[in-house]
């Protein structure tokens, strides 16, 4: 080949023959078909199924709206409370040594590697009518679990690392310079905060903040277990969506399920345009590098 | 400004960076950090900015103790290796930082700002780059513009680690001749960092030559290349050779080459180390009376620009020794591969084997080229 293999990025020594390149693509498109596109286009049609009426109505219908109204509630909360937890976080990782540092990775990362069913119990047996802070809370009158608190509380826990793993290795990768000579030029610590880290971690920070959006609106298992069902009250849209199931109520299952889904497909969507930012963004510094 | 630094002390773990740095700098002058990495350079560049604290000892800026003084209000301009541009800034924003977030009382005017920045753009010569973003400019526009930036706030004191480092050959000393001519035109106290001993030596007014935490040597570039005071300079300055000797009585012996060495009349029979540099050997074709040469075989020439380089093998050691010459000098006699011939050093440098300024581990041709 000597044609122009710097913009040929498959070489050809790599490239295997056609029947093996064929059968590998249509393998992985019958796989994606078969898992997600045919799933996908179902929620739409048993949502559509029995006609827009009946569609509008089960998502206009007050309980609905109470669990919609209660999951952008608690994604309301747990994507700002993460946000600032996750660049706390990764600013302290990134920009510091200290002790513990390795625990505090890992433990940043423990709401992934734990199911969200055991977070939720774990909330349970905190502050549960039965656990350890129990009785405190009945006393002085607190509601944390089957109610609002605990929803919130699960949502943060299993969206904690969304953000933070975000930033940390963003964060790492650039390195102290660019505040340090900020500090040197005069600029307290707030101000090289707002003006030159702020800036730099802006398209990661967004990113995570889809992602733990996503995940926040979408979380089942966690919540599940501390909500206690009360419709109108403590339902989530998921909660809702298999309350709707199990009621044999599909088509107005699926047009609740069909909005989470419009919500991840938006999430989706801005993913991927920032993903595309952030690739310009990388581009251009490794294009050059001429005196 | 001057800059008194006194029993500056550091360690990182076990890691003493520092070890009771004592050291002034006078005002106005150009100062060379000079080491290999991990002597402790950065630093001391970076507890004198303020960057970094000492575990004792104190930095005074003009006699006053500016160790408690947090590096926002030192006054220090410092230049990065690695330019530490503002990314998401143009390269006018980058110069303007320092006198924007000054606070409101002391902040110049928009008019002001803009003045200023310009000046300083035509003083490194890139008022044509403002509105540039870093990841346009080239590695020596950048630290150009690196340098413009911390000029802004008007230091006191100027503070380059390694300014040079990451740039190539070429660039590097066409911006070390202008750095060189910047501080003659503005006579900012500046001390920068360096393993490269041809910039220090170019560069500075004084070289500091610095090894594990210590300093080694403070003086000129002509005391550090021509009197070196330990054989760490002697050795991380230009290349060296370096025999094993004996010195009795005032007088060093290599092989049947006897040399005075006034300096240990009292030493009895003490094994030492001989260093002369490859410049400073002459090579006869005959021997001469009284022990002044050496012989051995030319197993080598290679000419190199405006010198020619000779690698001889010593006769009964089978040491390797390096010589060179001019290219004029060389062709009077020209000398082949093979030849027999008597080396006579016109020059060298005696250290006894326990002095404790002798590096345990020392290189045989140990080249100063100081990685």
């Amino acid at each position: 080949m000597h044609g122009s293999p710097n913009h040929n990025p498959v070489s050809t020594i790599a490239t295997e023959p056609a029947i093996i390149r064929g059968s590998l693509i249509a393998l992985a498109l019958t796989f994606l078909t078969l898992f997600l596109f045919v799933p996908l286009v179902a929620v739409f049609y048993e949502a559509l199924r029995k006609g827009v009426a009946v569609y509008t109505a089960a998502i206009t219908d007050p309980y609905a709206l109470d669990a919609i109204r209660l999951t952008l509630l608690s994604t309301a909360f747990a994507v700002p409370l993460n946000m600032l937890f996750g660049i706390a976080a990764a600013w302290a990782i990134a920009k510091f040594e200290f002790y513990g540092k390795s625990v505090l990775i890992t433990l940043i990362d423990l709401p992934f590697a734990v199911s969200p069913v055991i977070a939720g119990l774990i909330y349970v047996l905190l502050f549960g009518a039965q656990g350890w802070l129990g009785p405190w809370l009945t006393e002085h009158d607190i509601k944390i679990i089957f109610a609002v608190p605990g929803i919130v509380l699960a949502t943060v826990f299993v969206t904690v690392p969304f953000i933070a793993r975000e930033l940390i290795p963003l964060m790492q990768a650039q390195g102290i310079e660019e505040e340090e000579a900020a500090l040197v030029l005069g600029a307290s610590g707030w101000l090289t905060f707002w003006r030159i880290t702020l800036p730099n971690i802006k398209w990661g920070l967004l990113y995570g903040v889809v992602l733990c959006t996503a995940r926040a609106m979408g979380e089942f298992g966690a919540v599940s277990v501390v909500s206690g069902h009360i419709r109108g009250l403590t339902n989530t849209l998921p909660l809702h969506v298999e309350i709707l199931y199990n009621e044999y109520q599909f088509a107005a299952a699926f047009a609740c399920a069909s909005l989470l889904t419009l919500l991840a497909l938006v999430m989706l969507a801005l993913k991927t345009l920032i993903e595309r930012q952030t690739a310009r963004q990388r581009q251009i510094p490794a294009s050059e590098e001429t005196p | 400004m001057s800059i008194d630094i006194q029993g500056l002390y550091k360690r990182f773990g076990d890691f003493v960076a520092l070890d009771n740095i004592d050291l002034t700098i006078p005002a106005g002058q150009l100062v060379a950090l000079l080491g290999p990495s991990g002597c402790g350079k950065t630093t001391l560049l970076r507890i004198i900015a303020g960057l970094e604290t000492a575990d004792r000892g104190q930095v005074l800026f003009d006699g006053v103790d500016a160790s408690r003084r947090h590096v926002r209000e030192r006054g220090v301009g410092f230049v990065f290796q690695h330019y530490a541009l503002f990314q998401h800034m143009s390269v006018f924003e980058n110069v303007a930082f320092g006198l924007r977030v000054r606070p409101r009382a002391v902040r110049p005017s928009a008019s002001q700002i803009q003045a200023k920045v310009k000046t300083l753009l035509e003083l490194v010569q890139l008022g044509w780059l403002a509105d540039r973003y870093p990841h346009q400019l080239s590695g020596g526009q950048r630290q150009r513009i690196a340098l413009a930036r911390a000029l802004a706030v008007e230091p006191q004191v100027l503070l380059l680690d390694e300014p040079f480092g990451a740039l190539d050959t070429k660039v590097r000393k066409e911006l070390r001749r202008w750095l060189r001519r910047l501080h003659d035109e503005l006579h900012i106290t500046s001390v920068f960092v360096t393993h490269d001993q041809e910039e220090a030596l170019e560069v500075a007014d004084r070289i500091v030559v610095m090894n594990r935490g210590r300093i080694e040597q403070i003086g000129s570039p002509e005391d550090v290349y021509d009197a070196p005071a330990t054989p760490f300079v002697y050795q991380f300055l230009g290349h060296i050779n370096l025999f094993h000797s004996r010195v009795h009585a005032g007088w060093a012996r290599v092989g049947g080459l006897r040399v005075q060495v006034p300096e240990y009349d009292d030493t009895e029979n003490a094994p030492a180390l001989v260093y002369v540099r490859p410049h400073d050997i002459d090579l006869l074709r005959e021997p001469e009376d009284g022990d002044t040469t050496l012989p051995a075989t030319v197993s080598r020439v290679s000419a190199l620009g405006s010198v020619v380089r000779l690698e001889l093998i010593q006769s009964p050691g089978g040491e390797i020794a390096e010589v060179e010459m001019t290219r004029e000098h060389y062709a009077v006699d020209p000398l082949r591969a093979g030849d027999m011939v008597f080396v006579k050093p016109r020059q060298m440098r005696v250290f006894l084997h326990d002095d404790p300024k002798i590096e345990p581990l020392v290189h045989w041709n140990g080249d100063g080229d100081g990685i």
